[in-house]
């Protein structure tokens, strides 16, 4: 691709002679724009489709409760983020009198650079990935680790009870659902033999069924079916999503870390939160159901396939959050560490001894 | 002119040394512990240039995922007064210097001089291709298995010992078994029961 464009380019400057010239100029830093126009590509329809979520959001609880949802801001309400957006970016950014000023401004990023940097390393279509690194898996759990940080940051800064409360409850909640997180993911790492996201990926498309053109039934999620469930639902917890949005609990502590703060300040830990969402979604994707590969035989792979199976997950979010009331928190920290946890130590040796056994099916 | 992997270096060095001093500076416990993060997260950069990047996510994965984010758990909830906590630091100066010019000390011998034969480890050119993760999971599983399982064992007696040492009984926690809650059945809650009318209906009522 980066050829094609570039002969584009070629094609274009040379009907005024001036091809030359410049690419004796840019030529030493042409790696640094093709990154950063790779960049653009992910991250501008990532930032639009957290816009969009939002409304998809408000338009599926909608019909789910028999209410129409945003309708009034152009067609449908399609325009209703947008307006929403503007109303946001124009509101004043307060910062309270007695908080920690530096830490305060610095925490809406803190949120939101990690939930944009993981990105980097997703694979849309085989070989669709910016950096196709073979620690990916690794990469990607690390930086969902650092995320906490904003919450936490903003909770303490904030100098005020409801935020402090909401930054304790989500660190104790995120630190637990990482290790139920990571440990699923070792029953993963276990069949792939890899912690590279596009081997991953490629390791489900091998197996009997795919072999007879039902390429679905041989992704990870029917061999690993526990593991998936345990994965996804951490993943909602992960995100602090509803049922597990004790950390923004409206009914207790208002929006928990998010009180004190205004305008794009909160905007941006509202898109951290909505870029995270759509991150499980496509590690879920990736993980368990088969990222960019056809679900039968005789419809060709690609990145549309990664997209339906992101949105399908997403409306499972969103179905969930209108469905079930919001955990207790002590019943959320039992079902991490005395049921999710359990179950995947108990899995790893099962996988285990599934590959060793004569039935191991991901040879 | 330097290349930009030297010139990286010297950003990360300078930003991981400025965190680690800010780290004994602060005067606020929180700032002292997210600078620690920095430096942390620096010294991952740092090792990335080395192509250890094996070692540089795990150290952004365990220290700054985890362990940090509960150590800045433990400090936010504390009421420290800086006051008290600055009050014996010219007394212990001088312990802290001799510590400080010692492990200075140390680290020029090991690293300056050719007794602990560090030239005898030359850097080791790597193809592109060369995953370092691989390589330590097959050393780990095959040459050091066994230091490894032990020291794996080592951290599972910690584990054990962690939670028995913070796990107590409390008295009187009217705590719900969830297995029970889900177990019930209506019948154990509500019993219908079958009774005659108390009194008869006038007639054209309770149609």
């Amino acid at each position: 691709m980066e050829a094609a464009v570039l002969q584009a380019f070629q094609a274009f400057w040379n009907l005024f002679g001036l091809w030359d010239p410049l690419w004796a100029v840019f030529k030493p830093v042409w790696p640094l724009i093709w990154v950063i126009v790779k960049i653009v590509v992910i991250m501008a329809p990532l930032l639009l489709g957290v816009a969009y979520l939002t409304y998809a959001e408000r338009k599926v609880i909608g019909y789910m409760q028999v209410r129409i949802g945003p309708n009034r801001v152009g067609p449908l309400g399609l325009l209703q983020p947008i307006a929403d957006g503007m109303k946001l970016f124009f509101k004043e950014i307060m910062v309270p009198a007695k908080s920690d000023g530096y830490l305060f401004l610095l925490a809406p990023v803190l949120a939101m650079a990690p939930a944009l940097a993981v990105w980097s390393v997703v694979p849309f279509w085989d070989g669709g990935a910016l950096a196709n690194l073979d620690a990916g898996v690794l990469y990607y759990l690390a930086l969902t680790s650092v995320g906490v940080y904003g919450v936490i940051i903003a909770g303490w800064s904030s100098n005020s009870k409801y935020p402090f409360l909401g930054g304790m409850r989500s660190a104790a909640q995120m630190v637990s659902y990482e290790v139920a997180m990571g440990m699923a993911l070792i029953v993963v790492l276990m069949i792939s033999n890899s912690l590279n996201l596009t081997d991953i990926v490629r390791v489900q498309d091998k197996g009997r069924f795919a072999d007879m053109g039902l390429g679905f039934l041989s992704w990870n999620w029917i061999p690993l079916m526990p593991m998936f469930l345990v994965y996804l639902i951490s993943g909602v917890a992960e995100t602090n999503r509803a049922p597990f949005d004790v950390v923004e609990g409206e009914s207790e502590i208002v929006a928990g870390h998010m009180v004190e703060y205004s305008g794009m300040s909160f905007a941006m830990f509202f898109l951290a939160e909505y870029a995270n969402m759509i991150l499980v979604a496509a590690m879920t994707s990736i993980f368990f159901l088969g990222g960019w590969l056809s679900p039968v035989g005789f419809l060709p792979d690609g990145i549309w396939w990664m997209l339906a199976k992101m949105s399908a997950v997403l409306f499972f979010f969103l179905w969930i959050r209108a469905t079930f009331p919001r955990y207790r928190y002590d019943q959320i920290m039992r079902l991490g560490w005395k049921v999710f946890v359990p179950l995947c130590l108990v899995w790893i040796p099962v996988v285990g001894i599934w590959m060793m056994s004569p039935f191991n099916i991901w040879k | 002119m330097m290349d930009l992997k030297t010139a990286l270096f010297y950003v990360f060095s300078a930003i991981t040394v400025y965190a680690a001093l800010r780290v004994i500076t602060a005067r606020n416990p929180v700032h002292a512990v997210l600078h620690l993060v920095l430096a942390f997260f620096t010294t991952g950069a740092l090792w990335i240039l080395l192509q250890a990047e094996f070692l540089a996510i795990a150290l952004v994965m365990v220290y700054v995922g985890a362990v940090m984010v509960l150590f800045l758990f433990v400090v936010m909830m504390l009421d420290i007064n800086i006051e008290r906590l600055r009050k014996g630091f010219w007394n212990h100066l001088w312990l802290g210097g001799i510590i400080g010019a010692l492990m200075v000390g140390e680290m020029i011998a090991v690293l300056s001089t050719k007794y602990f034969g560090l030239d005898s480890m030359p850097a080791q050119a790597v193809a592109a291709d060369h995953s370092n993760t691989k390589e330590l999971g097959r050393l780990l599983f095959t040459d050091y298995v066994y230091p490894f399982e032990l020291a794996s064992v080592v951290l599972l007696v910690a584990i054990i010992a962690a939670v028995v040492l913070t796990m107590r009984r409390r008295q009187g926690v009217r705590y719900l078994d969830p297995a029970r809650q889900i177990a019930v059945n209506h019948r154990d809650r509500i019993r219908v029961v079958a009774m005659k009318p108390e009194r008869d209906l006038p007639a054209g009522e309770g149609k």
